[in-house]
């Protein structure tokens, strides 16, 4: 079988994988990082959702051999130090979460959004949120997770 | 859903892709935003994918009096592009941003969405109406085929075997012109019921094209009449509505695109 290397939330990693397996499954079933989840598994629902070099995409629709190479950032990855990211504490202080399924896919896309435009305003977030779905909290509280989210980032 | 086994070879330069792509049943893999889904259907299966990924090809330019855009620019790239900041090439960058969703726009590319040529896909009626054409590369060389000449079926171009799109060259249209696109889009896929691109010149002439109604977009009679053109109704949307829709997003697209014309008076 084919190795792929490739960096992982900052470390290098290697592993064999076949020429069909996707991204999320070496993530979660090579790496053991679980936090990329498998929701409706047609690109649809966003829970999947990983960094691929600062940016996000869908890991159940890209082979995990078209990632050679990139850096990778998961949820587990995301904090820089023991605490939490501001999004992050974001989510958890502004009701942006119930199960927490979607959680991870939400934050990491809202991280990419984050990086091109700090300041986003709520039609801009929701634009951007269009391919994660939540199934239980609705998106308001997500809404407010991800403008409070960015006033941290910004002081 | 996994696909079903299959080789990968990342290529290195085109004449190595073309190299590959010899392999019966290679097909070719760009940003995998139309192909991985259905090989994880295993609606496709082929023995080989051959990743063109790596290759550049994703320039957006302004040479002259055309627009180039490389097959591998991803429709992030595009709906963000300065280039396209002008009222005549406003439909590019608005079709761009109404791509999928913020992901699929990372990853997916105009080359791959081209040729995938899926019969409800945006971006057909855009390169229609703005009446640009497709350059292709071979082993046997290049061409350049007009965009009106290259979407034959759902799912089927002009594109031969070992054949791959480089880029789409737009001409520019003339100062003082203006244009959109407009769809209605299936609340769920994000994929069009009907789109239209409408292009309106300081003269008041008209280029209007029309895609997600039938088994590929099509270029409109001057004035964007719908007289005449095929439809396909489906269980989301039977003929008779398709028919309606397609009214109401040709006199949108228009209506928009001549807001441009004067907007840029």
């Amino acid at each position: 079988m084919p190795d792929l290397s490739l960096v992982v939330n900052g470390e290098p990693r290697s592993l064999e994988v076949e020429g069909r397996t996707l991204l999320v499954h070496a993530l979660r079933d090579g790496l053991g990082l679980t936090g990329a989840h498998v929701g409706c598994d047609t690109s649809q629902c966003g829970a999947c959702t990983v960094l691929v070099d600062g940016r996000a995409v869908k890991s159940c629709t890209v082979l995990a051999l078209q990632a050679e190479g990139t850096e990778i950032t998961t949820i587990e990855g995301l904090a820089q130090d023991d605490g939490q990211h501001p999004l992050q504490r974001a989510f958890v202080e502004h009701h942006g979460l119930q199960c927490g399924f979607c959680t991870p896919g939400m934050i990491l896309t809202a991280h990419d959004l984050l990086s091109r435009e700090p300041d986003p305003d709520d039609e801009t977030i929701r634009r951007s949120l269009r391919g994660n779905y939540c199934r239980c909290t609705g998106y308001q509280t997500v809404v407010d997770s991800v403008r409070a989210a960015a006033a941290e980032l910004a002081r | 859903m996994i696909p079903a086994t299959l080789d990968y070879h990342r290529a290195t330069s085109l004449e190595d892709a073309f190299e590959a792509l010899a392999e019966p049943d290679a097909r070719a893999l760009a940003g995998g935003q139309s192909l991985l889904p259905m090989l994880k259907l295993r609606v496709a299966r082929p023995s080989l994918l051959v990743d063109i990924g790596g290759l550049g090809l994703d320039a957006i330019e302004l040479t002259g009096d055309e627009l180039r855009i490389g097959a591998l620019a991803t429709w992030g790239a595009l709906a963000s592009a300065i280039e396209l900041d002008s009222p005549g090439l406003a439909a590019v960058a608005e079709c761009a941003a109404g791509i999928g969703d913020l992901q699929v726009r990372n990853r997916g590319t105009v080359g791959g969405s081209l040729a995938h040529a899926d019969p409800a896909s945006d971006l057909p009626a855009v390169v229609l109406a703005l009446d640009a054409r497709l350059e292709l590369r071979s082993p046997d060389g290049e061409r350049s085929v007009a965009a009106a000449d290259f979407f034959r079926m759902p799912y089927t171009t002009a594109l031969e075997e070992r054949e791959l799109i480089v880029a789409v060259v737009v001409p520019v249209p003339p100062s003082g012109s203006g244009s959109a696109y407009v769809s209605v889009e299936h609340p769920a896929s994000g994929y069009a019921l009907a789109g239209a691109a409408a292009l309106v010149r300081s003269d008041a002439t008209t280029s209007v094209a029309i895609t997600g109604v039938g088994g590929r977009a099509v270029l409109l009679p001057e004035g964007g009449s719908l007289d005449g053109v095929e439809m396909y109704g489906d269980r989301f949307a039977p003929e008779e509505y398709k028919r309606h829709l397609a009214t109401v997003v040709v006199g949108r697209a228009l209506e928009r695109a001549t807001q441009r014309v004067e907007g840029a008076r």
